[in-house]
């Protein structure tokens, strides 16, 4: 990289001569032809090798950080499902024993009846919730970007914060939420202990802290909706109603879907909520899929279970990612 | 020259109905991540173009003129305005809990006012719960993941944006195609991968390497960074190559300099990011003198039951208020990014 920028020439030919430069740029432009023309082939050439092996260089850190941390563990997490590592002894091929344990666990169903339900109850609350309060707030004419703050604050809270803080106001006792019912005269629950509540209750928790995300992204969909859509709707003599089914959802549609598929995604992983507030329990009633490759690798040590777990887990998840690339593939055509 | 090349991005900014209308058509995120960089306009900019054009909503000011439809917008407004009750509340119990004395704070029915305010159980916890070093813990972690990874993905998008080298595409593809898959699905390779890298046989476990480095591989901070960097024309960095300037002064004399709006914003989300994260961290430090505040909060929690609760709370609002008053300082940006990635900030 020094070495181009102690070579005094100007080398770099634009690939196409741009015909309406800035102001400074165009006499450097001219310059740089008369330099090109004087350029041999044999230079030339050397400079777009040069430059290619730049380009590879600056490359580099990605290259070797993604390797290393991305792709590599990848790899090895399908290789690890099919060994017993321990971390202690070297690792040992066991064939498919890894995946016939975790198939023949009784947990395995357990958890993943819980993570689907999990799922499904967070797209009940947390994908109308996000979705109304965008609806309404975008309607305001007063207030709305105290709104916009008020219910976008949880989410800026480390999770940590909020799983103990609703881990407190769970609490049967001293618990704000029963504190409450109790002040309109209606009996508390154990919300954690009880296997009915205990998993709601952590969906709740997650929507708290999530829907204000999913909010600000609707928000911003609906500031996209064009305004001569409505007037036009209106000239026709549609209604609030008709407008709203006909006009401002199939202009959201697009980021409703990819938000659907997001949250579908993100749910599924689910962890931090079942691993502080209820460990999994009450008898395995918020005990979620990646809570148990957590059990299987930090608790009985053992790598390769938990390695096929995930290959499990990343398949489903996978099949998600598909459609997700899908949505956004027009992305990754920028180039 | 900032100002030569924002001009031509301002006649595409999507303000124009037809703009629009590509945009809710193609999709918002394509608008957002193509050439209508929204966070270019100033706020002044923006506020009067949405004055002009954009207050159009469902509601028509006609409609809103009609008692019936008034009445209905104040009881939603009303509705709404109890709503931030349900985020505000438990923000408030926090804060209030960690005021009161052991004895109130586990008083049944709860006050919902501190009947004492224990001023002083603040100053307490910060001392017992040994914030400075957890904090400085966290601070630290967060310096390097931004450094890191500003590094690693600003060099890899100028690469792939203006010096695009042979086969770009195909490293694109193996960049991208990371975002499909969940860190969480490599959490446990990855932890092996850490305890024992290959073939130099090093381990990061109790190192702030073994979380900064595996951070650092961000395909997103790549994505937003390589368009932002698109939208530089090559008019630009060709005339300053003329000039004999090198590859590396290109960057970061120009490229860096002009995207500082996009820069920003990787930075406070990846200073939110790591100040959030918990799960990895927990696993890499075991070592309590390396933990982040989250990782030892979560200790303190669980093994030292004779840690009075309300210092428990009064670390919890420590813990979050560095993100909260980064959301208020950066708010904008902040708004723009999620609305940019559509992630969960």
């Amino acid at each position: 990289m020094s070495r181009s920028s102690s070579s005094p020439s100007p080398l770099s030919p634009p690939r196409e001569p741009a015909p309406a430069l800035m102001s400074g740029a165009g006499l450097l432009a001219a310059r740089g032809e008369q330099a090109h023309r004087r350029l041999g082939p044999l230079s030339r050439r050397l400079w777009a090798l040069w430059r290619q092996v730049q380009g590879y260089l600056f490359l580099l850190p990605a290259l070797l950080i993604f390797a290393l941390f991305v792709w590599y563990p990848v790899v090895l997490g399908f290789v690890m499902s099919f060994q017993s590592v321990d971390l202690i002894n070297p690792a040992t091929w066991v064939g498919w024993a890894n995946y016939r344990h975790v198939f023949a666990d009784p947990l395995f169903a357990i958890a993943w009846r819980n993570t689907l339900a999990f799922t499904g109850y967070a797209l009940l609350f947390g994908y109308v919730v996000p979705l109304v309060l965008a609806l309404a707030i975008n309607e305001m004419r007063h207030g709305k970007s105290y709104f916009r703050l008020a219910f976008y604050l949880p989410v800026m809270l480390p999770p940590i914060v909020t799983v103990f803080l609703w881990r407190w106001m769970y609490d049967p006792d001293s618990g704000l939420l029963n504190a409450l019912l109790s002040l309109v005269h209606l009996p508390g629950r154990l919300w954690l202990e009880d296997p009915q509540t205990a998993l709601p209750a952590l969906v709740a928790v997650a929507t708290w802290s999530a829907a204000g995300s999913t909010m600000l992204v609707y928000l911003a969909a609906l500031q996209g909706v064009p305004a001569s859509l409505y007037e036009a709707a209106e000239i026709d003599g549609a209604g609030f109603w008709r407008r709203l089914w006909h006009v401002t959802l199939p202009c959201i549609r697009p980021i409703m879907l990819l938000m659907l598929v997001l949250q579908i995604i993100a749910t599924m992983q689910v962890f931090i909520e079942p691993f502080t507030i209820t460990d999994g329990g009450p008898q395995h009633a918020t005990l979620s899929i990646l809570l148990l490759i957590y059990t299987y690798a930090f608790q009985n040590a053992d790598f390769g279970e938990a390695s096929a777990l995930s290959v499990l887990l990343f398949l489903v998840l996978a099949a998600f990612g598909l459609i997700y690339l899908r949505l956004t593939s027009h992305m990754l055509q920028g180039d | 020259m900032v100002t030569e090349y924002n001009e031509p991005l301002l006649e595409q900014e999507p303000g124009s109905d037809q703009h629009r209308q590509r945009a809710s058509a193609d999709g918002l995120a394509r608008s957002l991540l193509g050439r209508g960089w929204r966070w270019r306009r100033s706020a002044a900019e923006a506020s009067s173009s949405s004055e002009a054009s954009g207050e159009r909503t469902l509601l028509s000011p006609l409609m809103l003129r009609r008692p019936l439809v008034r009445f209905c917008y104040w009881v939603v407004f009303l509705l709404l305005l109890v709503g931030t009750l349900t985020t505000l509340g438990p923000l408030y119990w926090m804060v209030s809990g960690a005021l009161k004395s052991n004895v109130e704070i586990f008083q049944r029915p709860p006050t919902f006012w501190p009947a004492h305010p224990q001023w002083s159980n603040y100053s307490n916890a910060w001392q017992i719960l040994q914030l400075p070093l957890y904090l400085g813990n966290s601070l630290m972690l967060a310096a390097g993941a931004v450094l890191l990874q500003l590094l690693v993905s600003a060099t890899a998008a100028y690469a792939l944006s203006k010096l695009r080298p042979w086969g770009r595409s195909a490293i694109l593809f193996a960049f991208f195609a990371t975002l499909m898959v969940p860190p969480v699905v490599y959490l446990i390779p990855q932890f092996v991968n850490i305890s024992d890298l290959p073939l130099i046989h090093v381990s990061l476990i109790n190192n702030w390497a073994g979380v900064w480095l595996p951070e650092a591989a961000n395909a997103f901070n790549i994505l937003i960074l390589k368009s932002f960097f698109d939208t530089i024309p090559g008019e630009l960095t060709d005339a300053a190559r003329l000039d004999g300037a090198s590859s590396w002064q290109v960057f970061t004399r120009i490229v860096l300099p002009l995207s500082r709006p996009a820069l920003a914003v990787i930075t406070i989300f990846t200073v939110i990011a790591s100040w959030k994260d918990f799960l990895w961290p927990l696993l890499v430090l075991s070592n309590s003198n390396l933990q982040p505040l989250m990782v030892a909060l979560y200790h303190e929690s669980g093994l030292n039951a004779n840690l009075p609760f309300s210092y428990l709370m009064a670390g919890l609002v420590f813990a979050s208020l560095p993100p909260i008053l980064l959301f208020l300082l950066f708010q904008r940006q902040i708004i723009r990014g999620v609305n940019l990635t559509g992630l969960k900030g």
